[in-house]
């Protein structure tokens, strides 16, 4: 079973919630606090479920998500 | 190598100054009195490896212009009057770009459409600027069909140096006759990838800068005001260097002249000659023929012997719009008069004699 | 760990002033993205248009030159004379391309301009308010528009692609929408398919972008998309309106 990353840049988030809307697994959440810009970004809550479709790095307007598939030795 | 003159219509010979002197792109719309600017240019252009586009306006004209202006072309535009008008909105973005820029207005009688004889009603709108925002353009204005390649062929330099449009202002009078010229040599030309070393601010493409990935902006805005101060500040330093660089004038018989003519292009060769009836007449009269508009060479009127002339005489092809460039360098120094015919009127130079002379009789 | 999704350098660092969820940010995205898969970002001269993107310049990672309103057609003529070797484009959205540029943008295609354009179509101006645009549907509401768009008042909402496509100089055009992953995904084909065409010197290329503007239209971002699907592409359905014959196509 292959197993995914998501990396955020919350400083870029503007908490949009595309990313969340699309996700197909609810891995994505909004944080409680607020980044710098005043906005709850975009944050994993349930990591383990993503199945790296990038479908909320495709919709994600501001250049805020990274993804990375996990290979042996990755924590 | 200097070549023999040549006998060449005004237009024609515009435009090939203006490829001998590198312009290699040339964006253009017909209109009275210029047509065969565009149409000499479609013909030879190609043959110089350049390129010629019919636009779809003015407006598609000047920004055409901008575009290949702001990539490090060499561009030469030419108009009439209106369309001018029309390429006023391109003219401020050029300034505030600073791209260059080589342009010719061959005008014609206003406002609105009005017609097509000579005219000389555009000196505010090349002067003052008919664009948005603090900007300036120098202008020329040739007197005879040589007067005008010879700055045609130095306009394109000029206007790469200060990185702005140079204006060289025609009436039709010129566009539309012949005259014997020279024509100057061919300047060498930049190839496409020799451009974004000599032009360093050209939009070209980072690979053609070797390893400098630096981008490249050419734009207008600025939304900061701090920042938009802070540019026109800089602009008009610019400005101020053109202003001690680029006034140039011609002056004739100014010493012991009862009577001084102020007169540019057509005008002037008219008022040459009104010298000519007034000194058979026993009248000294004296003119200054200013060459650029903007900077207005001030310099000139202080050649003026004051201790003999007893008014000046704006002459003009328009109800009266440089004589207010001409009472600002008198400063009050001596009374200011006006001689003039409109809407593609030229006066004779008898008429302007007869002008002459009323004016010194009003003054006893 | 492999990156199977990382930010292209065909963008700038600098944070994008677009509001939460507007979707400029995904169509500045796939054009840089398609630039830098293509290995042409140092060979690209792109032109920002007046707009919300006017300042497209900022984050899109090419040298680029903005235009006056509605003139960027034209702009890009005259970059394309200096550098056919290039890759030009501009990019416009509705009020710049189909209100006061019409003219430049039709010229552009009856020349066969050999640039592509990109035009985001939101049905609004965004940067002065919300106004009406020539895009705007008919009952849409807008600042000039404040009982919704009257046909009777304002005509029907215009079509540009379809309108450019009629006109023989235009190789390629296609409409996309950024509603969803698929759709992303497909808009970003059409990118490259229109970088491409350009590159074979086969004429004017023009992708159209069905975007959003949620402060404008006062939806949530999610909402816009979804109104992007019920209501936009009823009237201006997504698809390839035009494409060269594919013996044309290298």
């Amino acid at each position: 079973m292959r197993a995914f990353k998501l990396v955020f840049r919350p400083e870029k988030c503007k908490g949009c919630e595309l990313c969340r809307s699309v996700c197909p697994k609810g891995v994505i959440g909004m944080a409680a606090n607020v980044n710098a810009k005043g906005y709850h970004p975009a944050c994993a809550v349930n990591q383990e479920a993503c199945i790296g479709c990038q479908s909320c790095a495709l919709m994600c307007p501001d250049g805020a998500i990274a993804i990375y598939q996990l290979e042996e030795g990755d924590q | 190598m200097i070549t023999d003159k040549v006998l060449m219509k005004g237009n024609e010979a515009f435009a090939e100054a203006a490829i001998r002197g590198g312009a290699r792109l040339y964006f253009g719309y017909p209109i009275t009195p210029q047509s065969e600017v565009p149409e000499y240019m479609s013909r030879e252009l190609p043959k110089h490896g350049g390129c010629f586009v019919q636009a779809e306006s003015e407006l598609g004209a000047i920004n055409m212009a901008y575009g290949a202006g702001s990539a490090g072309g060499t561009v030469f535009i030419s108009s009439s009057s209106p369309g001018i008008a029309l390429m006023q909105e391109g003219m401020s973005f050029l300034c505030s770009a600073e791209v260059p820029l080589l342009a010719m207005n061959v005008s014609r009688g206003g406002p609105g459409i009005g017609g097509i004889q000579p005219g000389q009603a555009d000196y505010y709108q090349v002067t003052r600027g008919g664009g948005n925002g603090d900007y300036k353009i120098p202008v020329f204005a040739p007197a005879s069909i040589q007067e005008a390649v010879d700055l045609l062929y130095e306009g394109t330099d000029m206007a790469q140096y200060w990185r702005n449009p140079i204006m060289i202002l025609a009436d039709g009078m010129i566009g539309q006759m012949m005259e014997p010229v020279r024509l100057p040599e061919f300047k060498p030309v930049l190839a496409p990838n020799e451009i974004a070393g000599k032009r360093d601010w050209a939009c070209t493409g980072y690979a053609d800068r070797g390893g400098d990935q630096n981008r490249r902006v050419v734009k207008s805005l600025r939304m900061q005001p701090e920042k938009l101060e802070e540019h026109v500040e800089k602009l008009f330093k610019k400005y101020a260097q053109m202003e001690t660089e680029l006034a140039r004038y011609e002056s004739e018989n100014l010493k012991g002249a009862e009577i001084v003519f102020v007169a540019f292009g057509t005008t002037a060769r008219i008022c040459r000659e009104a010298c000519e009836i007034l000194a058979s007449q026993g009248i000294k009269a004296g003119l200054i023929r200013p060459i650029s508009l903007w900077p207005f060479p001030e310099k000139a009127f202080d050649e003026i012997d004051f201790s003999t002339t007893k008014a000046v005489i704006s002459a003009e092809l328009s109800m009266g719009q440089m004589i207010t460039d001409v009472k600002l360098a008198l400063n009050g120094r001596l009374p200011v008069f006006l001689a003039h015919r409109t809407g593609g009127m030229v006066p004779t130079s008898p008429e302007v004699a007869q002008r002459a002379k009323a004016v010194l009789e009003g003054l006893k | 760990m492999k990156p199977i999704f990382e930010y292209t350098k065909g963008m700038t660092e600098m944070p994008t002033h677009y509001c939460p969820g507007c979707t400029h940010g995904i169509a500045h995205r796939l054009i840089m993205e398609v630039l830098d898969e293509m290995g042409m970002l140092g060979n690209t001269v792109g032109v920002a248009p007046i707009g919300c993107s006017v300042m497209a310049h900022q984050y899109m990672n090419v040298d680029m030159c903005e235009a006056a309103h509605g003139r960027a057609p034209a702009v890009a003529s005259g970059i394309r004379r200096v550098h056919p070797d290039k890759i030009v484009f501009t990019y416009q959205g509705d009020g710049d391309l189909a209100s006061i540029g019409t003219g430049e943008i039709i010229h552009a295609a009856v020349r066969g301009e050999k640039f592509t354009t990109f035009f985001i179509n939101n049905g609004i101006y965004g940067m002065t308010g919300g106004q009406m645009a020539p895009t705007t549907l008919i009952g849409q509401k807008s600042t000039t528009s404040q009982d919704g768009r009257s046909k009777e008042l304002n005509g029907m909402p215009v079509k540009m692609s379809e309108m450019l496509a009629t006109i023989d100089g235009a190789a390629y055009v296609e409409r996309v929408a950024l509603d969803s992953p698929a759709h992303v995904r497909q808009a970003k084909k059409a990118i490259r398919k229109a970088f491409e065409i350009q590159q074979q010197g086969l004429g004017f290329t023009l992708i159209e972008f069905l975007s959003t503007c949620p402060t404008n239209w006062g939806m949530t971002p999610v909402k816009a998309l979804e109104w992007v699907r019920s209501n936009v592409m009823a009237y201006y359905p997504i698809g390839v309106i035009k494409e060269p014959a594919k013996e044309e196509q290298a």
